[in-house]
């Protein structure tokens, strides 16, 4: 029987993460994916900070990058502009099916085995210890042998429910994210655009439109519950139809998801497992975004799953060190930015537009760091219904 | 029990992550509903950004 030191489920940013760092440590791994195609289809709007590839630690490689951002737009309800300059911090707008191919390609030349259109069925154990998965690639099924199975299956996160770690989302923790991929349509061809409109745009999320091209974009809306009162569907439709500029495009791409904005665990590993990525809700709260997260979220299991190895232990306490690296690096700043969230959500239309008014730019950019909460506690603090969302901040 | 408006779902797999009770499923046909485990909470239905999901029964 084939034999590895991990097995990674799942072969996105968090899958190739775990994959390409294990194999540089010399582990002997192998990473599945069930779709016959990795990165296919996106449940993703495609936006990568310069910050974030550097997070991801890798150098910028033109196969994946569809447009270079010079920044953002923030845009108020009443279509007030906060314009976004990153001043050494641009970014890009990606295709996610060559990225996404591109990291599964850097963890197949690190070491790693990776296997589209490969499905782990279920995790095996002996006496309750993982012992090894069964695989399942067109009709044909098998078992392979690992003592630590890492989980990078998204969302869904099937396998860590299977392995006993609850990780559904709270309907209040989740957005409802659709998009359409449009082509023939007017827009800022060199920043990302947000529209944010709590009361009737996008409640409790905002609108994007990140350039591809020219005249094509990823347009997009994510909006959560309670706030929302139709479906994320409907408000995008609402959005496009009102907009010259947009409502004669072209579809070329319809994506949907959930996406991850709150939810933060405290525990993702057990006996022989540890769980990365979207699966583990390790997402920015503000924007929606994971690439990196989920990247770093693999490097950090990785590096477990290495020292887990030269130790001989696989237990829940080993592993559960992963539990306190990730947050040390990543969870502490993410759960602040997920506070931050909750007071954005709870802005109405017409404080949005008096926010718009009185931040700049540069301030805002600060928003999905916590260098953001001062400004905006101060800000917020000038008006009395705020004050007690201020003091959540502060 | 749910629904599934075969021609409105796009197959995200979003309410798989919501269901409480694990009893979503995405298969090769789409999402399947286990009426064992399903409590008719209707979250994936308040979820669902399609608006694919509806409560039967």
């Amino acid at each position: 029987m084939e034999s590895y030191d991990i097995v990674v489920v799942g072969a996105g940013p968090g899958g190739s993460g775990a994959a390409y760092h294990a194999a540089r440590k010399g582990l002997r791994v192998l990473m599945v994916e069930k779709r016959q195609e990795i990165g296919a289809p996106k449940r993703c709007g495609e936006g990568l900070s310069r910050g974030g590839l550097k997070r991801i630690g890798f150098d910028f490689d033109p196969s994946w990058a569809r447009r270079e951002i010079k920044g953002a737009t923030a845009i108020a309800p009443n279509g007030r502009r906060v314009v976004v300059d990153y001043e050494g911090g641009e970014g890009w707008v990606l295709e996610r099916k060559m990225f996404d191919k591109w990291l599964a390609e850097k963890a197949a030349e690190a070491g790693a085995r990776v296997m589209a259109r490969t499905e782990a069925v279920k995790v095996l154990k002996k006496d309750g210890i993982v012992s090894g998965v069964r695989l399942r690639n067109d009709e044909k099924e098998w078992e392979v042998k690992t003592p630590l199975v890492i989980a990078a299956d998204g969302v869904e996160s099937k396998v860590a429910r299977e392995m006993g770690i609850d990780t559904t989302l709270k309907l209040s923790d989740v957005a409802s994210g659709y998009q359409y991929e449009m082509s023939n349509i007017e827009i800022d061809p060199d920043r990302i655009e947000l529209y944010f409109g709590n009361d009737s745009m996008a409640p409790g999320g905002y609108v994007w439109i990140f350039p591809k091209g020219k005249r094509t974009a990823n347009v997009g809306i994510g909006v959560r519950k309670p706030f929302a009162k139709k479906t994320a569907k409907e408000y995008l439709d609402d959005f496009i139809g009102s907009r010259e500029s947009l409502r004669r495009g072209s579809v070329i791409e319809v994506n949907s998801g959930a996406v991850p904005v709150g939810g933060l665990l405290k525990n993702m590993v057990s006996q022989g497992f540890i769980v990365v990525g979207d699966a583990a809700h390790q997402v920015n709260p503000i924007h929606g975004g994971g690439i990196p997260e989920a990247f770093v979220g693999g490097r950090i299991a990785a590096e477990v799953a290495a020292e887990a190895k030269q130790a001989g232990d696989f237990s829940a306490e080993f592993l559960s060190r992963y539990n306190r690296r990730w947050w040390e690096e990543r969870g502490k700043i993410l759960q602040k930015i997920c506070i931050l969230r909750e007071v954005v959500e709870r802005l109405s239309d017409d404080e949005l537009n008096w926010l718009a008014e009185h931040l700049r730019g540069e301030e805002l950019i600060q928003f999905s760091k916590s260098k953001g909460f001062a400004i905006l506690a101060k800000l917020l603090m000038k008006k009395p219904r705020l004050i007690p969302l201020a003091r959540k901040l502060l | 029990m749910v629904e599934v408006s075969r021609g409105k779902c796009i197959r995200c797999s979003g309410c798989v992550s919501v269901c409480p009770q694990g009893a979503l499923t995405f298969t090769e046909h789409g999402i399947v509903c286990d009426l064992d485990k399903c409590t008719e909470c209707g979250i994936c239905v308040s979820f669902c950004p399609a608006g694919a999901l509806k409560r039967k029964g």
